[in-house]
């Protein structure tokens, strides 16, 4: 049986409400950490537990928290990342609004490992409901002595609050989040300095997920050594997957990292196998902006291993034959999916999404737009495969901000695995207007067996 | 942003927020620290929306005096976020997700049913004011898909009939308070 530590509790009737959380052993870790820990102590089991960040990037925790800058007399500050936008993930959303006091718990113990006096939800503006879900469950927790001056007696302040954005997803990347809490458009900054020594306000500011948040929960309650013996290797405890797509059973999945992505598709625990019977054809593993696999290397490696829902595994090949783990958003097409339509599409939200600050991403990401669009309608030529490769290349690593990455990566990803595909786009102008390729392709599209 | 005669504030048309906004703009400034109002700027641009249904260049300026910033930092904010209307909608934006996983699950068949159902393409808004339709990109919802955003409702699941009952919910009771205060 697959063990839950964010979950568990979340199909109790009222878990959203306080008096029902605190009965299931809410707000323990508070108590714990506040009276018999000191905020050293916390950064130490959180560093032990081998907890990485899971809005995307995978970067570790503890070590992340250990880098913020102590000056005397500034005030330090822990944002927490609700802006959600990557396609394809929608697990946050999820956690907030089913056990919302997960989340405030978690917050506390952050800031109180961090210092912070001052902390922010910051949330994307199209869940207002789920802004006003947890304003409701914060004015419970200072009305039950949880935040505010003096908690439990221990001497620590904490002041919590959420905010909202207002649509854009760059608002996801630390720095853009920032901007935008301070009131300005989400303009991502250059790095150095970095957030640990000047962020909000130019004040030292860490900014962190909330699943990542809400994980230093039972990492308190039970030590980071026993959330370390969860996963494999670099990949330990558990993570919440984001499952949408061709799919029997869309939703949002605890898993623990060491099962198969084999198992994650077809087991009816999980995804319950490709809707329809049908046969998979391609998946994103991890939110919109990294690679799509092709159904070949989705359930092995290159090497022949079974792949595995991990950090490591999922990459396992680099860009070539792998992808990543990334902020769990976990997309299946079955057979009869169109790759040039699909990229056509990520391709327009990348562009929508650029803040136009860097022009290689501002003006790249419209081109791929453009050049996609015109081979999905038919009117591509076979330079433009070429062409896409090209832009792409040169918008990767050129960018203030990770966007133009994730933007390239995706379109770089569909050409390198289903390049035949932009062909027959290309050779059948008239064909690839009222058919998918998957549809036509039985002659050339092997099928999985798997 | 041009100006013209409708959007320029007048003795007649004086913007001012009800009593009740003004405690919940107040609320929210005091989240931050003193002079830090400006970090509000972006919720109480809700509340105005919410309030006068769209953000005209008096709004903004009256947001701008509200938080003691410059109207141009208030312009900025308001043409840069995807949410703001910078010119008049409909009572209830039938905001529908076109982004990746909600297309493979037929997001452009649920777009193209409401626009020949309401007889407006995307972006247009309804000839009596009572429906904008706009596709947007992902709105976290990628595992319930097809779906839209009315207010600050998710519709999920959407099929056909679906978008039938809702058109009828809302052409009964449009919902006015769009991301403004809790109702």
């Amino acid at each position: 049986m697959a063990r839950k530590l964010l979950l568990e509790n979340v199909h109790i009737e009222g878990i959203n409400t306080y008096d029902v959380y605190r009965k299931n052993g809410g707000y323990r870790s508070v108590e714990k950490a506040l009276k018999t820990m000191s905020p050293e102590d916390v950064v130490e089991e959180v560093k032990k537990s081998g907890l990485r960040g899971r809005g995307g990037a995978g970067f570790p925790t503890g070590m992340k928290w250990s880098f913020i800058a102590k000056p005397d007399g500034v005030p330090r500050h822990l944002l927490c990342n609700a802006d959600e936008s990557e396609p394809g993930t929608f697990k946050d959303r999820y956690l907030m609004e089913k056990i919302p006091h997960l989340l405030i718990e978690g917050m506390i113990l952050s800031s109180f490992a961090l210092g912070a006096n001052q902390s922010y939800i910051y949330i994307r503006g199209e869940y207002m409901y789920v802004l006003r879900i947890l304003e409701k469950a914060i004015a419970e927790a200072y009305a039950n002595g949880w935040l505010g001056k003096n908690i439990l007696g221990s001497g620590f302040d904490l002041e919590l609050s959420v905010a909202p954005g207002a649509g854009a997803y760059i608002c996801g990347e630390e720095t853009a989040l920032i901007e935008s809490l301070e009131g300005k458009r989400g303009n991502p900054r250059m790095k150095p300095p970095f957030p640990a020594v000047k962020g909000l306000w130019q004040r030292p500011t860490v900014v962190n997920n909330v699943e990542t948040i809400a994980a230093v929960v039972p990492i308190v309650n039970e030590g980071g050594d026993a959330y370390a013996q969860i996963g494999i290797g670099r990949s330990t405890g558990t993570k919440l997957i984001s499952a949408s797509g061709n799919i029997n059973k869309p939703g949002v999945y605890e898993i623990e990292m060491n099962i198969t992505v084999e198992e994650f598709i077809y087991s009816d625990t999980y995804c319950g196998g490709i809707k329809n019977g049908k046969k998979l054809k391609a998946c994103v593993p991890g939110g919109s902006s990294v690679p799509i696999l092709p159904h070949y290397l989705v359930c092995k490696t290159a090497a022949g291993q079974d792949r595995l829902m991990t950090y490591e595994s999922l990459s396992d090949g680099g860009f070539a034959t792998g992808s990543m783990l990334g902020s769990g958003g976990f997309i299946v097409y079955d057979e009869d999916q169109c790759i040039v339509r699909n990229t056509w599409n990520f391709a327009r939200f990348y562009h929508h999404e650029s803040c136009g600050q860097c022009s290689p991403c501002r003006e790249g990401t419209g081109w791929m737009e453009k050049v996609l669009h015109r081979l999905e309608y038919g009117h591509g030529k076979m330079e433009d495969i070429d062409l896409l490769w090209d832009i792409q290349r040169k918008i990767e690593g050129n960018t203030i901000c990770p966007l133009g990455d994730a933007a390239a990566w995706p379109v770089a990803a569909a050409i390198r695995h289903f390049r035949e595909e932009f062909e027959w786009h290309v050779n059948e102008p008239k064909a690839c207007l009222d058919r998918n390729y998957g549809l036509v392709a039985e002659k050339i599209f092997e099928p999985a067996t798997a | 942003m041009t100006l013209n005669k409708e959007t320029v504030e007048t003795a007649e048309n004086q913007i001012a927020f009800k009593e009740e906004t003004l405690k919940e703009v107040g609320r929210v400034v005091a989240q931050y620290p003193e002079g830090m109002q400006k970090s509000a700027l972006i919720r109480v641009l809700h509340l105005a929306q919410a309030e006068f249904g769209w953000l005209s260049v008096p709004v903004m300026d009256y947001v701008a005096r509200l938080l003691h910033v410059n109207p141009v930092e208030v312009y900025e904010v308001a043409t840069f976020y995807s949410m703001y209307d910078t010119k008049p909608a409909g009572k209830v934006k039938l905001e529908v997700c076109r982004t990746g996983p909600c297309m493979i699950e037929g997001a452009e068949r649920i777009v193209k049913y409401i626009e020949d159902k309401l007889g407006i393409k995307d972006g247009e808004t309804t000839s009596d004011g009572l429906f904008t339709l706009k596709t947007v990109e992902c709105l976290g919802a990628c595992g319930y898909a097809p779906m839209l955003q009315a207010g600050e409702k998710y519709h999920e699941h959407l099929t056909e009939a679906k978008i039938d009952e809702l058109i009828e919910t809302y052409r009964a009771n449009p919902v006015a308070n769009y991301m403004g205060m809790e109702s």
